[in-house]
This record gives C-alpha cells, sequence and structure tokens, in this order.
C-alpha cells in the first residue's frame, strides 16, 4: 500500500455558511431578490409601499387635534404646514368621539325632573354602559377561556338580565320575574314530568313560562315595585346610538344566534316532520331575504300591522330581526359540521347506549361545532358589520352619526376622519374575533 | 327580560289599539313630549350638535309646535327619518308631525294621505359650475357633464331642462350629496344640480366657496313644509297656525327680543290677538292663550329661525329671495289672526 491515498481520510472541520446566503442580506436575496422578474417586483412593490406609506403617515400624524370646525383645522393646517391636502383633521373626532362610541346616551342618566347640574356626583360619565361592557368581558371571559375560574359562569347567567337593567334602566323586578320565566320552565318540566309523561312535561315546560311573561310578570313586577322599590333612572331606546349601539345589536345577535342556530340545525336533520319542515322552512325563508328587508319590516312594516300608537321598541325589533337573520345562517353553518361527522360517530354514539341529548351533548355538538369554528366566526363577524345598516332605517349608528354630524354646520364636508375613526374601531372588534377563532382553533386541534 | 318586553309590548299594543282613537292632541298632550319627524341630518335644517341637542331650522318648528302645545320647547323627541322611512314614521302614528324638508306635492297630499301644513321654505333645483368654466347660465351648459342624484325628481327635471332647452348632456350618476361633494371636487363632472339650499350649504364646505358659483336659473319647484296624517284637522290647524304664528310675528314685527312687552298689549290689534292679550283663538285651538307667544318665544319668530340657521350670517348664506315676508316682495304670506 503507498501513502498515496484518493480518498480524504479526515472530515474537513465546518464552514460558516456564505455571509451573502445567512442574515438579513441572505433572507433579502432568499425572499425579496430570487432572480431578474422578482428583483423588479420587489422594487416596484417598495416604490408603491413608500408612496402609500408616506402619503398616509403624513396624513395621520400630521395632523390638526385642536380646532371647532372645518375651517378652523384648514386655517390652522394652513398656518402649519402651507397647504391643506393631506393633513387630517382629527378634531372633529376630539370633538364627538363620545357621541360616536355612545350617540346620545345621557352621561348621567336622572329621572324626569331631576337636575344633576354640573356636578353629577360619585358616578363617572356613561357608568352604566362601560359596566355593562366590562360585565360583558367578565360574563364572556368563562366561555372563551377554559383557565378562567369557573365561578365566572354565574355572571355568564345572569348577565342577559343584568345587561338590559343597566342599559334602559327601571325596575329591578322586571328582568327577575324575566328570569323567574326560566326558572318556572325548570320546575314545571322537572315536577309534571313524573306526573303527566316526557312530552306534557316539555310542553308544560314551554307554555307555563310563556303564560308567566305574557300576562303575570308585568303585574307581578310592579307590585312588588311598589312594596319595595328598587329601580334606576329609564334611558329611552331613542338615545341609543354610536358605537354601543352596533355593540349591542351585534352582542344579541351573536349570543343568541349560536343557541338557536344549534337548535334549528338540530331540528332541520329530526325525524319529526313538524320540527324539520318548520326548521327549513324559517332557515330558508329567513336567507333568502335580505337583511336590509327584515330590518325595513322591522321599522316600517310592523307598524302598519301593529295598532296605531303601539310603542314597540324600536331598537327591540331591529334586535329581534338581527338574531333572526344570524340564526338562520348560523343553523347551515352547523348543518354544515354536523354533514362532516362519518357516520361511525352517530353509530358509536347509539352503540354505547346514549339517549339523543346524551348523544348530542357528548359526541356530536363537540366534533361538530369544532369543524364549524371558522364558518362561526365568519358568520358573527359578518353580523357585527351588518350592524351598520341600521343607519338605513334612522338609527344613529356609527356611520348614521357620521352623517349627522356632517350636518352641522362647523364639520360639513368631512369625510375621510370620520370613516377612518370607525373603520378602525369596527376592525378591533373584527380582528379581535378573528384571532380568537384562531387560537381556539390551534387549541382544539387534536392531531387527527 | 327580551321576551317579556315582546310580550309587554304586544300586551300594551292590544291595551292601546282602543285608546289611539282619540285625536292627536289629546295624544300630545298625554304624553307630554311631541314625536317629531326631521332628517337623520341636513346641514341647516336638522342636526345634533355635539351635546346631542338638535338644532336647525326644520327643528325650530317642531319646537315652535312643542312650545305652543306644551308650553315647552324642550318637550320634543326627535325621531330620525330617512327618505325611505318617514311617511310610514307619520302614517303609523310613531311621529305626531314630519318636519323634514319634505317637498309638498300632489301624489304625497293626495295618495300617501298626507296633509301639508304650509310651506317653511320654498326650495327649487339648481346648478353649481367652477368659477374658472365660465359660465353664467345654465342655458350655455351644452355637452356638459352633470354630477345627479339617482332615483330623485332632481334627475327627471333635469332631463325637461335640458331636453326643452333643446341642449345635450351627460349624467354621471352618484347616490348621495356627500358622494357629490367629492365627484364635483374631483372634477368627475363640470356641473353638480340639486336644491339651492343644498348647494349653498355644499359650496360653504369648500376650500374656496369663492371659485364656484351657482347659476341664476331655478328649474324646479320644491315647496318644502311640515305635514300631518290625513283626518285629524284639529292637530292639522295647530301645527298650521303654529307655523302661521312665528310668520305673522316676523310680519307684525314680534321678535323674542319685544315679545315680553308686546304680549302685555299692544296698540295692535292683530298683535294683541296673536299673542292672546285679547280674543280667544287659542282656546278656539285647544290651546292656552300664550300658546303662540309660547311658540314664538322658542326660536324666534320665521325670520329670526331663517337667519339663526341658514341665513347670510351663518356658513350656508341663503339669501332670503322667494322665503321673504310677501310685503318684501316674497312668498312668505300668513292668512290673518281673526
Amino acid at each position: 500500500m503507498s501513502d498515496v491515498s484518493f480518498v480524504r481520510t479526515e472530515m474537513l472541520p465546518q464552514q460558516e455558511p456564505p455571509g451573502s446566503s445567512v442574515g438579513v442580506v441572505g433572507w433579502a436575496r432568499a425572499n425579496l431578490f430570487d432572480g431578474v422578474t422578482n428583483s423588479v417586483l420587489t422594487i416596484v412593490s417598495l416604490i408603491l409601499v413608500y408612496f402609500v406609506l408616506e402619503g398616509l403617515l403624513t396624513w395621520t400624524l400630521q395632523s390638526v387635534w385642536n380646532a371647532s370646525s372645518l375651517t378652523e383645522c384648514r386655517e390652522i393646517m394652513t398656518a402649519t404646514w402651507g397647504k391643506t391636502h393631506g393633513h387630517a383633521c382629527w378634531a372633529v373626532i376630539n370633538d364627538r368621539w363620545l357621541q360616536l362610541l355612545y350617540g346620545f346616551y345621557p352621561p348621567y342618566p336622572a329621572e324626569a325632573g331631576v337636575n344633576f347640574g354640573e356636578n353629577t356626583g360619585a358616578w363617572p360619565a356613561y357608568f352604566r354602559p362601560n359596566l355593562s361592557f366590562v360585565l360583558l368581558l367578565i360574563a364572556v371571559a368563562p366561555v372563551l377561556f377554559d383557565k378562567v375560574p369557573r365561578k365566572l359562569l354565574i355572571v355568564t347567567a345572569v348577565y342577559p338580565f343584568l345587561m338590559p337593567w343597566l342599559m334602559w334602566g327601571g325596575s329591578i323586578w322586571s328582568p327577575l320575574m324575566a328570569a323567574a320565566g326560566f326558572g318556572i320552565g325548570f320546575l314545571a318540566y322537572r315536577l309534571l314530568t313524573p306526573v303527566i309523561g316526557g312530552l306534557g312535561g316539555i310542553i308544560a315546560a314551554i307554555a307555563l313560562p310563556v303564560i308567566w311573561w305574557l300576562f303575570l310578570t308585568g303585574i307581578v313586577a310592579a307590585g312588588l315595585e311598589s312594596v319595595v322599590s328598587i329601580s334606576i333612572p329609564e334611558v329611552e331606546s331613542r338615545k341609543f346610538g354610536g358605537f354601543m349601539l352596533s355593540i349591542l345589536i351585534g352582542v344579541v345577535a351573536i349570543g343568541c344566534s349560536l343557541p338557536i342556530g344549534i337548535v334549528l340545525a338540530l331540528g332541520r336533520q329530526s325525524d319529526l316532520m313538524i320540527v324539520k319542515t318548520l326548521c327549513v322552512g324559517f332557515i330558508e325563508f329567513i336567507r333568502g331575504v335580505p337583511l336590509i328587508t327584515l330590518l325595513f319590516v322591522a321599522s316600517v312594516l310592523l307598524n302598519v300591522f301593529l295598532p296605531p300608537g303601539t310603542q314597540f321598541d324600536i331598537i327591540l325589533r331591529v334586535l329581534i330581526m338581527v338574531t333572526l337573520f344570524a340564526s338562520a345562517y348560523m343553523a347551515e353553518v352547523v348543518r354544515g359540521g354536523l354533514a362532516a361527522l362519518p357516520k361511525g360517530q352517530y353509530e358509536g354514539a347509539d352503540s354505547l347506549g346514549l339517549n339523543y341529548w346524551q348523544a348530542q351533548r357528548l359526541i356530536i355538538m363537540p366534533q361538530a361545532l369544532k369543524i364549524s369554528i371558522p364558518g362561526i366566526v365568519s358568520t358573527f363577524i359578518g353580523v357585527f358589520k351588518d350592524t351598520t345598516l341600521v343607519s338605513i332605517i334612522g338609527l344613529l349608528d356609527p356611520l348614521g352619526l357620521s352623517n349627522a354630524i356632517r350636518a352641522d354646520a362647523a364639520w360639513n364636508g368631512i369625510y375621510w376622519e370620520l370613516f377612518a375613526f370607525i373603520a378602525f374601531l369596527f376592525f378591533v372588534f373584527c380582528f379581535g374575533m378573528s384571532r380568537y377563532s384562531m387560537y381556539l382553533e390551534r387549541k382544539l386541534h387534536k392531531g387527527h | 327580560m327580551k321576551k317579556s318586553v315582546v310580550f309587554g309590548a304586544l300586551t300594551v299594543a292590544g291595551l292601546a289599539a282602543g285608546a289611539a282613537a282619540a285625536g292627536t292632541l289629546d295624544d300630545v298632550k298625554a304624553r307630554g313630549k311631541l314625536n317629531c319627524g326631521v332628517t337623520t341630518g341636513l346641514v341647516g335644517f336638522a342636526a345634533p350638535d355635539a351635546n346631542g341637542e338638535w338644532l336647525g331650522f326644520d327643528v325650530g318648528i317642531c319646537r315652535a309646535v312643542a312650545a305652543a302645545v306644551l308650553g315647552d320647547p324642550k318637550a320634543v323627541e326627535f325621531v330620525p327619518t330617512t327618505g325611505k322611512t318617514r311617511f310610514t314614521a307619520l302614517a303609523s302614528g310613531e311621529i305626531d308631525l314630519l318636519a323634514r324638508n319634505t317637498t309638498w306635492t300632489f301624489s304625497r297630499d293626495v295618495d300617501l294621505k298626507f296633509t301639508f301644513v304650509g310651506v317653511n321654505y320654498y326650495d327649487g333645483q339648481g346648478f353649481m359650475v367652477p368659477k374658472e368654466l365660465g359660465v353664467s347660465s345654465a342655458k350655455e351648459l351644452d355637452g356638459a357633464t352633470v354630477c345627479i342624484q339617482t332615483g330623485t325628481t332632481t334627475e327627471l327635471n333635469l332631463a325637461d331642462f335640458f331636453r326643452s332647452n333643446n341642449i345635450s348632456y351627460e349624467p354621471v350618476p352618484i347616490e348621495t350629496n356627500a358622494e357629490a361633494q367629492q365627484q364635483y371636487l374631483a372634477g368627475a363632472c363640470d356641473v353638480y344640480t340639486t336644491d339651492a339650499s343644498g348647494l349653498a350649504a355644499t359650496r360653504a364646505t369648500f376650500e374656496d366657496p369663492s371659485a364656484h358659483v351657482l347659476l341664476p336659473e331655478i328649474i324646479s319647484k320644491e315647496p318644502l313644509g311640515p305635514l300631518v296624517r290625513h283626518g285629524d284637522d284639529n292637530w292639522g290647524d295647530v301645527v298650521r297656525w303654529s307655523l302661521n304664528a312665528l310668520v305673522t310675528a316676523e310680519e307684525l314685527g314680534v321678535t323674542s327680543a319685544n315679545i315680553g312687552e308686546m304680549a302685555a298689549g299692544t296698540n295692535n290689534p292683530e298683535i294683541n290677538r296673536l299673542l292672546g292679550s285679547e280674543g280667544s283663538l287659542g282656546e278656539m285651538l285647544g290651546l292656552d292663550a300664550g300658546w303662540a307667544k309660547n311658540a314664538i318665544m322658542a326660536g324666534g319668530n320665521y325670520g329670526e329661525l331663517f337667519e339663526g340657521n341658514i341665513g347670510e350670517s351663518t356658513p350656508i348664506g341663503l339669501a332670503r329671495g322667494l322665503n321673504a315676508q310677501w310685503t318684501d316682495g316674497g312668498l312668505i304670506y300668513s292668512p290673518p289672526f281673526r
């Protein structure tokens, strides 16, 4: 054997990768300047981004915050930058942001005839809507995140009755008595089922609360109010507006549409003919009609049908219509999830001896809802944005208010600042919902 | 809660059906508030300020009626209505009175079953052009591009005008006044046409209003006035004469400043009848003797309302023109208080 070897006997030491393929340079070469076409596209895009940002940032940041009218804004702009183009007049937001958020809701609601004056006591301004909002966050937290203490579910259960009382005011007994209706239904189901059988129990559990709400709630609440008077000043629906109104409609529609939608989806798959026909009819009818038509029905047509002089709260009408609309869509989204489950899951549930509701609760729904999450959240976001349609029937949501603000001679002619502010508010909420849905999908992803 | 409210509302509805037969005047008095339909926002005519207080020329009518009926110009519930919801809101009884720059037309009066109680503003369709175009008459607009709101009577008026003058134009359809302002300023059209009051208000918002001119031609009649439901003549009278009281007050020189001393009694018997120190006009309407005085004190007489909201001292800067008193060559004219 000679000493000549044709194969290297020892490994070469590892070397650093060339400077042109690591770090910022390497990343840029791999991602931005990978070939002639991509390099050209990159440069063109950069130029575009620069021009957009240059205009947008100048407009947003080099702006006027303190002025009492558009004219004054323009004077300040001319004095500062020599021109009025390309600078925002945020003074309109500074002047009207409370109105855009709360509409005409009184900062310190008071009984008629009571004048709080300038000094309004211990409560901070907009105490009631703010508290409602904070409580909303607390109430949804245990539903959204499983690390939150379970005891907070009490807040969740109380919230649907507490929120209307806080927002609209009046006697505490009305929401309490409304809540009592559910108790009556539950008791009826529990006590009557052994006596008159399952179906009779269900019918009683539905009929008795309805009778209670229809005929007795008002009388009992009024009676209790006359004995023990606990009430806060009332706020009329006409005072509601701004982003508060959007959130109110959105939250109620979102909160009510999911359970109603699930029930409708199950009803649509039911073997019971009447239930199925009712559900299909409802879903197809509501889905076949644009939301704006339903809103017109709420604001215009109901007025014609109801006896003259009826005071059927306009916001309540809108809430019902938007909820129905969202429910129909939700039902179809959930049905998609149900349809995606393999038949084996249903049969598996049957083979375990679970009854219908147990099977739905333990096996079917957890999987079906998980599949439906993107669709459900899309519907939520869509409903929330659709709340701006109420401006067409004369409710002053943020878009309606932007028109009303422009009708003030001081701010006539201002557009982008108002729209930008409203868009920003909506974006914050919709983006939040979207991120939550992604978090939920990741959390529930079981890797199969 | 929600369900209980629904059912509660339905129950109340059933009970209210019987009570609704009473007159609107009694309803308003019983309620202690006037439900007045206004626009969701039109410069100078109705708009909420930063505190949510409604201000404007149409709002002034609402406040005058509330003051006449209830003695308190603040006892008004303003119901914002859109062009689509305004008539049903009135027909269904949601509002007692619609003061929403609504044009008095045959079909609205007869077919929709409303009663226009008078005219508080005589408007008409006009044209606005940039000054640099060098146009001084609408008849020189041959071949111009015109920004026009679709689905309105202005569109039809425009077609009529150009056809009868045998000149051509190219329409640029737009949806809202806000959009029109942007399109016009961006040069998408040479001419913008809508109601003259709207044009003046729009021009007032421009950075350089003097660079735009309103052409002298007014090509349509748009008498705007408050309206009430057909069939309740008593209530119609109340609103009509509240408006007339404002007009007469200006004619007789009664202003919110001097009304205090005039109400004590003057040498002019018509003023005395108007302000209730003589005769029983209020009683005939079912109101108290000081009704007209309250109405005038709410926001001033017709002229004061005009000057304060849309007149030449405001940014909108409308001249009285057709809306001057008949004694000054205008059309504003009230029947006598006798």
